[in-house]
């Protein structure tokens, strides 16, 4: 008997609610209450406005090179809306949408993208990791911050976000199996927008989905469309649920797609068609949303407007920030400060004053850490 | 005080630790139900379990990362590598983001992770097992790295190491693990990180050495004693952030630097040394700093070319002597 067929005890599910031509099927919408779909939605025409403001300030000088969201606000959003604020989000780097949706101010992302430190420093008890510019290694620290939350018997879930890039990496690999083997709470959302700069998806992979990788590390896997919210939204409750129940990590693929550019760097049309990119615009994540909300009379006229003054407040108060102080270059580069640091930041400081840059500030302070986690949880490991 | 092994003391360590702070664990592979390859972690998972003693599959970079990931909230993980050969495949991890973290989330977020594991020139291990790993560590700011010499600093390093707030990169030496000395029994021994020790007193030239070489630079000492010449031992311990006062010190008495290294010299610890010791005790030397270095070669897998490799006795003790004048140097 040299071939025996086994027989894979897996399916795959391809997950849609709410198609482009705005068709639903009401029996898997999930149950959300107006407010919720009245918060879902400003935080994706948030993610939009913003990202557009963003791109206008990148042009301007204002801001250094970014990387855009157009097109993927479902995805994320949808993924971020099912955490709690005491659960863990680790984002790559075209996150903005759901970053500003767990509280990180939209000045302090801007801050970010202009080089500031500050940019990356969460706020006190914020469960945000900041963001990771590497492809794929906060994979697996999304891992290490679950097996804490394990270890501790804390009821924290944690959701990381990567693009389909990221699943070529070997950390990927390496963190879809600790989390198989250990059957940590993690939610891996990656959001499958296509393209890597000008990598194409079948240049990236031979495999017919990304969702299906997951099952050979014995992790369940599903796609979704998401461009669809409902779908992702559906989607990640469901992972977001089975994690918070001990029952092991979730890979969840959305298949998006990116309108814009890659960065600010990047020039699209270099690569890729023009019709492909107006295929994807009829699909529209914000378009079809709309539509759904229209219907059930749950749209606010004034909104964009009061987003708009949101964002331009925060772009006020951003340039209103003095520029970086050289001194601060030695802050932060060890918990504490080694003498020979200690040494050049005396030195600069000296030099400036001798140029006649005002005294120097005492070395920052580290602000209060990060609450660790607490609670309760029962583990099945 | 107690007479025990170098391994042994390593173990006292992790377990003095363990037993003191609940949120230090270990991580890697063969730590747990085979001990470590090692032996270093002996007798931990019968004593803390597999929650705190944690076999993992073979993926350096992937449990570095997640060592990064559960220390950035708060643990303590002691991750161990094989070889330190192997922590080349986790080097995104170290100095991407464990080195980097603390400085780019402008302090919110620490990374008190401890790296440990044998390195450096060890017996007829080849090219790809045997080599100085530390000099790809000590460049990056933000790393602490740490080569503990004898079984007393192993012991008290390393428990600094773990109640330390920084990613340390601890390298121990295979051929160090079966050597025995004294070692202080009490659990609140500590040697701080950044303190390099004297280890003989002398007062005509200073020779710089760690590890191995310390060991070789010892009996170097006594030969030349012999001869009239009074070497004076300084042991760095930790090599970022480095002692740079004790070395300085110890120059300005002797005025005469030899720095002794097992890895390849170009770019080396001792390229270092000399530099700062040249800015900033110039005018103190009375002869230029020599280098005593392994060939700048990958390690040869054949015993008699391995021993030419690395430095020998005869070369430091030829470098000691030039630089005093002394005859045959």
């Amino acid at each position: 008997m040299p071939r025996t067929v086994l027989e894979p005890r897996f399916h795959l599910e391809h997950l849609s609610i709410l198609d482009s031509e705005g068709h639903l099927d009401t029996a898997l919408e999930p149950k959300l209450s107006p407010e919720e779909l009245k918060s879902l939605y400003r935080a994706m025409v948030l993610g939009r406005r913003l990202d557009e403001r963003m791109v206008r300030l990148q042009r301007q000088g204002r801001i250094g090179t970014f990387a855009p969201i157009k097109g993927q606000e479902a995805s994320q959003m949808g993924s971020a809306f099912a955490l709690r604020p005491t659960d863990w989000m680790v984002p790559s780097f075209r996150e903005a949408a759901a970053m500003v949706w767990r509280g990180w101010p939209i000045e302090k992302l801007l801050l970010f993208f202009a080089g500031y430190v500050e940019g990356g420093q969460p706020a006190p008890g914020q469960r945000d990791l900041p963001i990771t510019i590497p492809v794929a290694t906060q994979l697996p620290h999304a891992v290490g911050l679950a097996y804490a939350a394990q270890y501790r018997g804390d009821d924290a879930v944690v959701m990381v976000f990567f693009g389909d890039g990221a699943t070529s990496e070997g950390d990927f690999h390496e963190a879809l199996n600790f989390a198989g083997v250990w059957q940590v709470p993690v939610v891996f959302v990656c959001q499958n927008n296509q393209w890597a700069i000008s990598v194409p998806l079948k240049k990236q992979t031979h495999s017919k989905t990304i969702a299906q990788k997951a099952l050979a590390y014995g992790v369940p896997g599903v796609q979704v469309d998401g461009n669809d919210i409902l779908a992702v939204y559906a989607a990640a409750r469901e992972a977001v649920d089975r994690a918070r129940a001990a029952d092991g990590p979730t890979l969840i693929e959305c298949v998006t797609y990116r309108l814009g550019m890659h960065t600010t760097a990047d020039d699209p049309t270099k690569y890729r068609s023009e019709e492909e990119v107006k295929m994807w615009e009829q699909k529209d994540p914000l378009t079809r949303f709309t539509a759904y909300l229209k219907e059930r009379n749950l749209l606010d006229p004034g909104l964009e407007q009061q987003v708009d003054d949101e964002i331009g407040e925060a772009v006020r108060r951003f340039e209103a920030t003095p520029p970086a102080d050289p001194r601060t270059v030695f802050d932060h580069v060890y918990a504490e400060m080694p003498p020979h640091l200690r040494a050049q930041r005396e030195e600069l400081a000296r030099r400036l004053e001798e140029a006649g840059t005002p005294p120097p500030p005492e070395p920052a302070a580290a602000p209060p850490r990060a609450t660790p986690m607490r609670g309760q949880r029962l583990t099945r490991r | 005080m107690a007479v025990m092994t170098y391994r042994e003391a390593l173990n006292m360590a992790l377990r003095e630790e363990m037993r003191r702070d609940g949120r230090v664990f270990v991580i890697g592979e063969e730590v747990g139900l085979y001990e470590g390859a090692y032996k270093v972690t002996q007798g931990l998972l019968k004593e803390f379990g597999p929650r705190r003693v944690v076999d993992t599959p073979i993926c350096e970079s992937g449990f570095t990362g997640v060592g990064i990931g559960a220390a950035m909230v708060g643990l303590r993980p002691v991750v161990e590598m094989m070889t330190f050969n192997f922590a080349i495949i986790a080097l995104d991890q170290i100095v991407n983001t464990a080195a980097k973290l603390h400085y780019m989330s402008g302090g919110q977020f620490n990374v008190p992770i401890v790296i440990r594991g044998p390195g450096g020139p060890a017996a007829q291990l080849a090219a790809q097992h045997s080599q100085s790993m530390e000099t790809y560590f000590y460049h990056v700011p933000g790393l602490k790295v740490v080569r503990p010499t004898t079984p007393m600093d192993a012991k008290g390093l390393l428990k600094s190491s773990i109640r330390d707030d920084n990613p340390v990169i601890f390298i121990e030496s295979e051929t160090l693990y079966p050597v025995k000395g004294e070692v202080p029994e009490d659990p609140d021994f500590v040697i701080p990180l950044g303190k390099a020790v004297v280890r003989r007193e002398g007062k005509d030239v200073t020779v710089i050495a760690y590890m191995g070489m310390m060991y070789r630079a010892m009996e170097v000492a006594e030969d030349l004693a012999k001869e009239g010449l009074s070497v004076e031992l300084v042991d760095p311990r930790t090599l970022r952030p480095m002692d740079t006062e004790t070395i300085i010190g110890s120059v300005r008495k002797t005025h005469r630097l030899v720095v002794v290294e097992a890895g390849a010299g170009f770019a080396g610890m001792g390229s270092e040394i000399a530099s700062f010791v040249t800015e900033q005790a110039f005018d103190d030397l009375d002869a230029p700093v020599e280098r005593v270095t392994g060939a700048n070669a990958p390690m040869p897998y054949a015993r008699n070319l391995e021993k030419l490799k690395t430095p020998s006795k005869d070369k430091i003790a030829a470098a000691v002597r030039r630089v005093c004048g002394a005859n045959g140097g």
